[in-house]
């Protein structure tokens, strides 16, 4: 284990100056949080914390139960990575048990430091900006937590109450502030979705010859695809994928303008944006009468998928199963033989399978992706046994961390990702999650592990055989 | 002297009026100075009825508060068991033999588990100081038992240890996590004490303990072993509700490990509640 992963040296206040840069009023007026911190805000945070311990029993019982054994400590990538302690998640959460215990226990209010209490300070709130925003709650923690202590959970509630007193990343309010603009996360317009789906049909047309088509808000349709906008603009192999996999099944399908984006960066920070922005995908289901919503390759949106009936109300009026995955879909068509494919066609990779954390530790979604990759690839090997399934490490910027100003952290905690990497001497890291993908190619440029990152539709989409169906 | 109790619980008339009379009449009273007899008064009398009721309270009230707080999100760490037989076995299995510890860390989870196993065989042989009769599996067990009491401290310092010289655990630690780790220590070492030079009269004890259940409390043997041993008993009960220690009770309640992966069944967020169906004509908020 320590081979693969090997343990670094504390080094106190390594990572202190990796800050994400603060947020802009612009997004926080469309998202309706206060745009700079507000003047009473250690009132309005401690409220806040004690609204939240009584709404999550998770959070209460974590800030509790934590013994301090340590199992943890050397867990997380970016702990692995930077060195610096506080990113030990027992250290993280730390930074809110300290807080939560001045305010709201006995032995905090009694005993003070000796329990292990500390006021809610200027400096504390510095660190809480810091840290919280230097874990992208991959839950790998909580595979080996006695307890199942799950730091995802303190560092959403952390999250949550900056974000009440006007303390949020620019790049988390500003995806968000997108999202409710223009539907996505990159803040595309409906008619240059609809022309880049134009332009990708032309492609495959010029490529294989046949008319699959990539429909937009067409009412009717089966399927509603929600992919991550990234797949449509950055990793289109991914998005040529899905189409062909709808072609060659013969179901008809569609995107939409106003839902057409899937991840749920809501997740991240607050309930409430999670709650909107998933009402959007059943809205758009809902206006486009479609039988079916399938969820495609990106991480927490699949988590944010699995929530959607406790956030905005019964999925019913569609076909069972729900929620549906793309791997869930093309792994049961491959196991039905509906598609016809050649793997000869990817023989010159060889293709590892990177696990994201959420389809992983939060969704369950281990097998499907690894069934199709069987199904299309021939030369297909996994990482060492402690980096994949459930004990799979983050990329390194997942949970609103994929912003630029704090790279330095991003490329040490996929550090780790970049070794198991290396160790099987792979050319190609599939991956189903639209964040692994734009950050896993700078991580291996940076640790110069030469391997080509894309999606597990991309390797369908090369294997699969268009025109006549089995 | 074979203070083998088991073996003489025939003996053992402890609620025979007679018996409480020896200890009503008063008679050492007078060899006593006064430190002692306040000793006796409070470390006898009075510390284990504050401990048993903040142990209790305190306890149930920390449960209170983990049972009352909402689970808005299904969130069980996956793999997880879909079935809830199947999440007794994965409750089972984090609670007996921890198996994500495992995971994390075999070399703390040897001494964790074996610690633990020490701890409870210690706890049922003490049992019989609160039982008449004692069952019959703990007088059998009573012939294995103290070999788990001698081996207690290794784990123990082996914690401790653990703590002093990994600088991942000393950046880590705190009061909260010395304490308890030092005042089990202390408990152990006065405890095994008893049994090899500082022997105390475990009739006169069981006298003790059973006179305190009936809430008719004697004198308690006149060793400062034993009270020592038993006062820092009572302050570890006193501490439990308030400390990390917490953890025996409250794993059960962790949404992580006790969730059922039954994604495709609806869950009802009890803050922000959501019809079950709309084809039962359930309307959308």
């Amino acid at each position: 284990v320590k081979q693969i992963l090997p343990v670094p040296e504390i080094k106190e206040n390594a990572t202190l100056e990796q800050k994400c840069y603060p947020c802009i009023e612009k997004d926080m007026t469309t998202l309706g949080y206060p745009t700079t911190r507000v003047k009473n805000w250690k009132e309005v945070a401690i409220k806040k914390l004690g609204e939240l311990l009584e709404k999550r029993r998770s959070l209460r019982l974590y800030l509790d139960i934590c013994v301090k054994c340590g199992a943890c400590a050397d867990k997380c990538q970016f702990f692995l990575g930077t060195g610096d302690p506080k990113n030990m998640p027992v250290a993280r959460a730390e930074l809110l048990r300290k807080v939560y215990k001045r305010y709201f226990t006995w032995t905090g209010r009694i005993f003070g430091r000796l329990a292990g209490a500390e006021d809610l300070t200027e400096e504390v709130l510095e660190e809480w900006y810091t840290y919280f925003y230097q874990c992208s709650e991959c839950r790998r923690c909580s595979v080996y937590c006695p307890y199942g202590i799950d730091t995802a959970e303190i560092t959403m509630a952390a999250r949550e109450i900056m974000t009440e007193i006007g303390v949020a990343s620019k790049y988390w309010s500003e995806v968000v502030a997108k999202v409710y603009e223009t539907g996505n996360n990159l803040g595309i317009p409906a008619p240059a979705w609809k022309d880049s789906c134009e332009f990708l049909e032309e492609e495959i047309k010029e490529e294989t010859g046949v008319d699959v088509r990539l429909p937009v808000d067409e009412k009717g349709a089966e399927v509603l695809l929600v992919p991550p906008s990234a797949d449509l603009f950055v990793n289109d192999e991914t998005m040529i994928g899905y189409a062909k996999v709808f072609h060659a099944a013969g179901v008809s399908w569609t995107t939409s303008t106003y839902a057409s984006e899937h991840a749920n960066y809501g997740m991240f920070n607050t309930y409430r944006d999670m709650k909107k922005i998933n009402k959007r995908i059943l809205d758009a289901a809902r206006e486009l009468g479609v039988k079916k919503i399938i969820w495609s390759e990106c991480g927490h949106a699949w988590r944010a998928a699995l929530f959607t009936t406790t956030l905005n109300g019964p999925m019913d009026f569609l076909e069972v199963p729900y929620p549906i995955h793309i791997c869930q879909f093309t792994a049961d068509l491959i196991k039905r033989g509906a598609l016809k494919l050649d793997k000869s066609a990817n023989d010159d990779l060889i293709v590892t399978y990177h696990d994201p954390c959420n389809p992983a530790r939060a969704g369950g979604l281990l097998e499907e992706p690894r069934e199709i990759i069987r199904a299309v690839v021939n030369r297909f090997i996994e990482m060492p046994a402690n980096t994949i399934r459930e004990h799979t490490v983050c990329c390194g910027a997942g949970g609103g961390l994929l912003t630029d100003e704090i790279m330095e952290v991003r490329m040490a905690g996929g550090k780790p990702r970049a070794e198991a990497c290396r160790m099987t001497g792979a050319n190609y890291l599939a991956t189903p999650c639209a964040i692994c993908k734009a950050q896993l190619p700078e991580v291996m440029k940076y640790h110069k592990v030469d391997v080509h990152v894309g999606g597990v539709h991309d390797l369908v989409s090369k294997a699969i055989q268009l025109g006549s169906r089995p | 002297l074979k203070w083998e109790l088991t073996h003489r619980a025939g003996e053992i008339k402890i609620l025979n009026p007679v018996l409480l009379e020896r200890y009503d009449c008063g008679g050492n009273d007078d060899d006593m100075t006064l430190i002692g007899r306040l000793i006796t008064y409070f470390v006898g009398y009075v510390l284990p009825y504050v401990a048993i009721v903040v142990f209790l309270c305190g306890a149930l009230w920390r449960i209170w508060t983990w049972a009352r707080s909402a689970v808005p999100l299904r969130i069980p760490t996956t793999p997880a068991p879909d079935t809830v037989p199947g999440v007794i076995g994965r409750m089972a299995s984090e609670v007996l033999i921890f198996r994500s510890l495992f995971k994390g860390d075999r070399l703390l989870w040897l001494g964790g588990i074996a610690f633990h196993i020490c701890l409870l065989s210690v706890l049922l042989r003490h049992l019989r100081y609160f039982l008449y009769p004692v069952p019959w599996f703990i007088v059998y067990w009573g012939d294995i038992a103290p070999y788990f009491a001698y081996f207690l401290p290794i784990p123990l310092l082996f914690l401790l240890i653990r703590r002093l010289t990994n600088e991942r655990l000393l950046y880590i630690s705190g009061w909260a996590d010395w304490l308890p780790l030092l005042l089990l220590l202390s408990i152990v070492a006065s405890g095994l004490a008893m049994n090899y030079y500082a022997r105390v009269d475990l009739l006169a004890v069981k006298d003790y303990i059973l006179s305190l259940m009936v809430l008719k409390p004697v004198p308690p043997p006149a060793s400062a072993m034993f009270l020592t041993h038993f006062s820092l008993v009572m302050l570890l009960l006193i501490y439990l509700p308030f400390s990390k220690i917490m953890h025996l009770a409250g794993i059960f309640f962790s949404p992580t490990r006790n969730q059922r992966n039954n994604w495709r069944q609806v869950f009802v967020n009890p803050w922000d509640a959501q019809p079950r169906s709309v084809r039962q004509g359930g309307e959308v908020k």
